[in-house]
């Protein structure tokens, strides 16, 4: 059984067909690529599985259960949790609170118990989580400043310290990389596989190719809503179909 | 370490100062003002409760006539059950935490301005109730009859006994409240109010913590409804108007809803200056509301930010940069 199974997506926004009749399957572990021109429904895709959309047919299944048709907390509760594009964080609070904010699933507590104090081994268990999550991803020093402090790279890291202190199964990256200089790519691609030695399976959505040929073992194009070609990087860098869709805008 | 310490000792010594002015004050006012101490004390829960509803970023317009339900609530239960103040006021709590739990179905498919009028709406719906219901409400003349009891003779509807007791009962739901803000569920609020959408990626359920804000925020302004009713003796819908909703929101704003404490200095400095200013009273508010527009212009963070704005043009070192209005 794959980790992840989408067979025969279909996400229609009235007349524009966004998706249609994808299908994919992620392994365990696996670092997957995601390409494709803009517009090829990417993210489209990573929004239907999150349970920010739902899909107009076909069904997603996860470790063998249907998500469609849930609520983002209660898929991310089954173990998917998405990154966003750009820097989507908490920008008006401390890098450790967005952090904390990640361990809400094994944190949450009840108003009596928030009132009279009864959750704090659980709260403590957290801090020292978000704690061990900042010291792997080498954002301990910076613990206290403001999200919106942070340089763009240590920005990006924070999204994904918040996304895995959360204890994902898999993780949906919605473009990393985009607007990083060489330096803070390589650092990013360094993270990524370090999360993915954790026993994290990730989805990239990523237009930067050095990224994506460097980290991924395997590829999905998409193109115009529609799986274009899959294999491992080489296989996709000679396919016809995919250099034709990437140039057909330049010839 | 020594840094902390002195943190701590002048915190200390500006509660030990809190405490004495608000035990001792109203022996020193007038018959008058001891009555407005009363509803300035129940007030400062009004816009504390308030203020937790807005944490997850909604503003809502019923929380004048969740005082209301509460109100209602306290004069219903001790007319016909006979209850004391020691029960009608919890009561009161729960009525306006089912009533707003009853609310969540339909005003939290809403959220920013559509959610605002939505509960602008609801609120006259429940207003309307009270006018038309007569056999039940009283209508427009409301009912009377309920008040604060003696006990081992001490007439709490004195106005001294009275706010003694109002401070404790504000003082343990302001506890309560504080609790509640700095605890994993006011991280929660913030988050949802700040980024909703990346809140619900990590497993939080936005609608359940909005909802929870909402039925929390609404019982205490039911319980501060009924504190005021068991004083004032009787209860009217007019007592809970939009316009009553406004002097809440300016309260709140002008005071600053970023911290805690903010809308209680908002609270209090307007009720004393507005009361200042009695005496000139055609043009009363006109100052007023000149005041507001000034404050809101030159400190749209609040009266709670002019101590660090003061540090900040006297150069007393860094300060710890404000948190901008809205979400960007």
């Amino acid at each position: 059984m794959s980790l992840l199974e989408v067979s025969s997506l279909t996400k229609r926004f009235g007349g524009l067909l966004a998706l249609d009749d994808v299908s994919l399957t992620v392994e365990e572990n696996e670092i997957r690529g995601l390409i494709g021109p803009n517009g090829a429904g990417k993210s489209t895709l990573f929004k239907n599985i999150a349970g920010f959309h739902k899909p107009t047919k076909g069904a997603i299944a996860f470790q063998g259960q249907s998500i469609v048709g849930q609520k983002p907390h209660t898929i991310a509760e089954m173990g998917i949790v998405r990154t966003f594009q750009e820097t989507t964080l908490f920008q008006e609070l401390t890098v450790f609170d967005n952090a904390l904010v990640g361990t809400h699933m094994t944190a949450k507590t009840d108003v009596f118990s928030a009132i009279l104090g009864l959750d704090k081994a659980v709260q403590r268990r957290a801090r020292k989580k978000v704690m061990e999550v900042l010291d792997f991803m080498g954002l301990a020093d910076r613990k206290d400043q403001l999200a919106s402090e942070l340089p763009l790279g240590s920005q990006r890291a924070l999204a994904l310290s918040v996304a895995l202190v959360s204890g994902p199964k898999l993780m949906l990256m919605d473009e990393p990389f985009a607007g990083m200089n060489a330096e803070e790519t390589n650092h990013m691609m360094d993270l990524t596989r370090k999360v993915r030695e954790t026993g994290v399976t990730i989805v990239l959505v990523e237009h930067d190719m050095k990224a994506v040929m460097g980290l991924c073992s395997y590829l999905t194009v998409l193109n115009f809503g529609q799986v274009l070609a899959e294999g491992t990087p080489d296989e996709v860098r000679n396919n016809e179909n995919v250099i034709e869709a990437y140039l057909s805008g330049a010839k | 370490m020594s840094d902390q310490g002195r943190f701590n000792l002048r915190h200390a010594a500006l509660g030990a100062a809190l405490l004495v002015i608000v035990v001792s004050v109203p022996h020193f006012l007038k018959f008058h003002h001891q009555d407005l101490l009363i509803f300035l004390t129940i007030n400062v829960l009004v816009v504390c409760s308030y203020r937790l509803v807005t944490l997850t970023g909604e503003w809502s317009l019923i929380h004048a006539v969740m005082l209301g339900v509460g109100a209602y609530a306290a004069t219903l239960s001790h007319n016909h059950l006979g209850l004391e103040i020691w029960f009608t006021l919890p009561l009161a709590g729960l009525t306006g935490a089912l009533v707003a739990a009853l609310l969540c179905f339909p005003l939290l498919r809403m959220t920013q301005f559509y959610f605002l009028i939505g509960s602008f709406a609801a609120g006259e719906a429940i207003r309307l109730i009270w006018v038309e219901w007569v056999s039940v409400f009283g209508g427009t003349s409301g009912l009377r009859g309920v008040e604060a009891p003696v006990v081992w003779g001490i007439d709490f509807l004195d106005p001294i006994p009275y706010y003694y007791f109002c401070l404790a009962v504000v003082t343990l739901c302001l506890l309560i409240l504080y609790r509640i803000e700095n605890s994993r569920i006011g991280l929660t609020l913030h988050a949802i109010h700040w980024k909703a959408a990346l809140a619900e990626s990590v497993g939080v359920d936005a609608w359940k913590y909005r909802a929870l804000a909402f039925i929390i925020g609404s019982f205490f302004a039911a319980i501060a409804g009924g504190l005021k009713i068991h004083y004032l003796g009787s209860v009217t819908p007019n007592q809970f108007t939009i316009g009553f909703m406004v002097f809440i929101l300016i309260w709140v704003i002008v005071g600053g809803y970023n911290k805690f404490y903010g809308p209680i200095i908002g609270v209090v400095v307007l009720t004393i200056f507005d009361e200042s200013i009695r005496e000139f009273e055609i043009v009363r508010p006109a100052i007023y509301g000149g005041m507001l527009i000034l404050s809101i212009l030159f400190l749209p963070l609040g009266l709670e930010s002019i101590p660090s704005k003061f540090r900040s043009w006297f150069g007393a070192g860094s300060t710890p940069s404000e948190p901008p209005l809205t979400d960007r």
